[in-house]
């Protein structure tokens, strides 16, 4: 059986299911005699106390994961178990009505999760949500269950399930845990970012795999094709399980190189970087050799909360970052919410065309509290870090300046308070407008370097967005035209005295590598795992060569011609890594 | 057990842009624990405690909405000043 679905997290992954059930508990109900009243309400209380220690537990092992404020979901938790409506309510139930501690509270939780859906709000439906996961796990020590979980995951196994909470994925034990496949979920679901800080394979929004799959099946997740395979034939696991084995062993053989420059035989030397979204990745950059973070989205701090998150907390996840990688450089993007990405406190609505509406740099500068929060947060990490501030989706030089000038304001603020902040941060911009590509010059005469996201920039040039399926192949990378706003803005970025970065997936494509350096790019920044493979790529080809391959790709009028070009040039690379249907 | 005219009350709006919702609703729970009085919260005649999570959040008290805070204890004083100052506030830590 084959699924599909998104692919969030990238790699591969061959092995055992563990599917996660949320089993319904059975709650007993029997009356107690007045003699057994304080032993049941002991009973209680002690339940309380364990539930706690879970909580507490979890708590600190979120905060050792992911930092933040995500093991403030949990302080909300601990508040229920304290909560006088819950405890002495049941306490009450017990006393007066003589049931036993389990039918107690689960009485009264049942009431206050009525009273709870009669307020049509967002907000307590959540909280619905939370109260019930609390009272599973008080229910669980009432019965003598003990914990409920993934710790009861023994072996090394792939877990499905239909979603995965906060709570869950932090009692998981990471070592054990080979990927994730569940029913619901996006890019910016908490099981997806999660995943990819700790480099797991991971596809969501698989529709109903929670309920195909048992535990034992054999499964193959593709985290980079967004599929999975249930008890797959045994054609398809060969396949895979060679695919994986090469994966193995050229980990192997390129984690050799991760001291080594990003070079060319001929001594044209560029800088890899890496893509990061949460501050834990920079733990692991040094093992891909990657030469500071040239993308850090900011994004996360904002998603999956409650409350926005204040100048002091981001302060810390960006002076984390930037002392971890120092001497090396951070580039920290400011906020570019909106477009796909939703499920935060900022109650974004929802647009038509999301790509095209109120996001990024347009929303921020709408937003003056959220953008000088942030600002300045940002200012303050760079007074002791080799930090550089970009703004993403410009498309007009006004709206640069309207974002400096905020820049300025927030330097003023923090001259006022006495905080100390780097006073000359470099500023870069995201090219990832066609707008910004043909105003690359006069934008460059205000900034310090241009960082081209070509996800976006591509979709816009072609008009084609990618994530839908019918027009999904107009998405190209190897259209004539991209190559031309590539070369243009590579080449305006150099005659301005700019040097010219690149943080989108094509970065980070061994496909693209010899071009993208042969036009003169800069600055590479990719997800950490794909650096060895373009700095093999670099380091096995020369300059002079690329540059005569650029030239004539420049001269084809068909992105049919140009891959035709491109593939030849890269065959023995391509060999060497067989990267299977791409 | 005091007596109602021992206790103290102040009408307040809400000035927190997240209501009494989430982190505020907390963090007013964590202040009233540490209180030795009875501290409650009224709005539109509804009465909650003012040491419930549950109750409070129930409130569904917005920015602005006029809540009429409650404390009857020995430490009330203080109690009034802290949480008044905290409803009125627009603290978002």
């Amino acid at each position: 059986m084959k699924l599909k679905g998104i692919p969030v997290s990238p790699g591969v992954a061959i092995g055992d299911a563990f599917v996660l059930k949320s089993e319904v508990i059975s709650v007993p109900a029997y009356r107690i005699s007045e003699s057994k009243v304080p032993q049941e309400v002991k009973k209680f209380f002690d339940a309380i106390l364990s539930t706690k220690r879970e909580l507490r537990k979890i708590q600190e092992r979120v905060a050792a994961d992911l930092g933040g404020t995500y093991p403030e979901i949990f302080s909300a938790h601990l508040l229920f178990l304290d909560d006088p409506m819950l405890v002495e309510g049941t306490v009450e139930l017990i006393e007066k009505e003589k049931w036993n501690a389990e039918k107690s509270f689960d009485t009264v939780v049942k009431k206050v999760l009525h009273s709870f859906s009669s307020i049509p709000d967002e907000y307590l439906r959540g909280r619905a949500l939370d109260l019930k996961d609390v009272a599973r796990r008080v229910l669980k020590n009432l019965l003598g269950k003990g914990e409920e979980s993934l710790s009861d995951l023994k072996r090394k196994a792939i877990v499905i399930s239909y979603d995965l909470s906060p709570s869950q994925t932090a009692s998981l034990d990471r070592d054990r845990v080979l990927a994730f496949a569940t029913d619901v979920g996006g890019r910016s679901s908490h099981t997806a970012i999660m995943a990819r800080a700790l480099a797991i394979p991971a596809v969501v929004g698989l529709g109903d795999i929670s309920s195909k799959v048992k535990s034992g099946d054999l499964v193959i997740v593709d985290g980079n094709k967004g599929v999975v395979f249930v008890n797959p034939a045994s054609e398809t696991l060969k396949s895979y399980t060679r695919k994986k084995r090469r994966m193995v062993y050229l980990q192997k053989v390129l984690s050799q190189l991760k001291d080594l420059p990003a070079e060319t035989l001929d001594g044209h030397r560029v800088k890899l970087m890496a893509n990061i979204e949460l501050p834990k990745e920079v733990e692991n950059l040094a093992n891909y050799g990657g030469e500071g973070v040239g993308l850090f989205r900011t994004e996360f701090l904002f998603l999956n909360r409650e409350v926005l998150p204040s100048e002091e907390e981001q302060f810390e996840v960006y002076h984390y970052v930037a002392s971890k990688v120092y001497p090396e450089p951070v580039v920290i993007r400011t906020l570019d919410l909106g477009g796909d990405k939703f499920a935060s406190p900022l109650e974004i609505p929802k647009e038509i065309n999301p790509f095209m509406g109120w996001r990024a740099i347009r929303f921020c500068l709408a937003r003056r509290d959220i953008f000088l929060a942030q600002l300045k947060a940002i200012l303050r990490a760079g007074k002791k870090g080799n930090v550089k501030l970009m703004y993403p989706m410009i498309s007009s030089i006004n709206e640069l300046r309207q974002a400096n000038h905020f820049l300025q304001e927030a330097k003023e603020i923090l001259q006022k308070e006495g905080k100390d902040f780097s006073r000359d941060i470099e500023v870069g911009v995201m090219i990832e407008t066609p707008s910004a590509a043909i105003i690359s010059d006069f934008l460059a005469d205000e900034v310090a370097f241009f960082s081209v996201g070509t996800n976006d920039l591509i979709q816009y040039a072609m008009a084609a967005d990618r994530g839908n399926e019918k027009i999904a192949h107009l998405y190209q990378p190897a259209h004539p035209a991209i190559l031309r706003l590539l070369k243009h803005i590579i080449d305006t970025g150099h005659s301005m005295g700019i040097p010219v970065a690149m943080c989108g997936e094509m970065a980070g494509d061994i496909h693209y590598t010899q071009l993208l350096l042969g036009m003169g790019l800069d600055q590479f920044s990719m997800g950490p795992v794909a650096i060895p493979q373009v700095k093999q790529v670099i380091r096995s080809v020369t300059y002079k060569e690329t540059k005569e391959l650029v030239e004539k790709v420049l001269k084809c009028s068909t992105q049919e011609e140009v891959k035709k070009i491109l593939e030849k040039a890269n065959q023995p690379f391509l060999k060497f890594f067989r990267r299977d249907g791409r | 057990m005091r007596f109602e005219e021992g206790m103290l009350e102040k009408e307040i709006r809400v000035g927190n842009p997240l209501g009494l919702h989430a982190r505020p609703a907390a963090k007013f729970v964590k202040l009233s624990q540490k209180l030795n009085s009875e501290v409650y919260l009224e709005k539109e005649g509804e009465r909650v405690n003012g040491k419930s999570i549950l109750e409070i959040m129930m409130l569904a008290a917005e920015q602005g909405d006029l809540v009429k805070l409650i404390v009857d204890g020995e430490d009330e004083e203080k109690g009034i000043e802290i949480l008044g100052s905290f409803l009125a506030g627009k603290d978002e830590t």
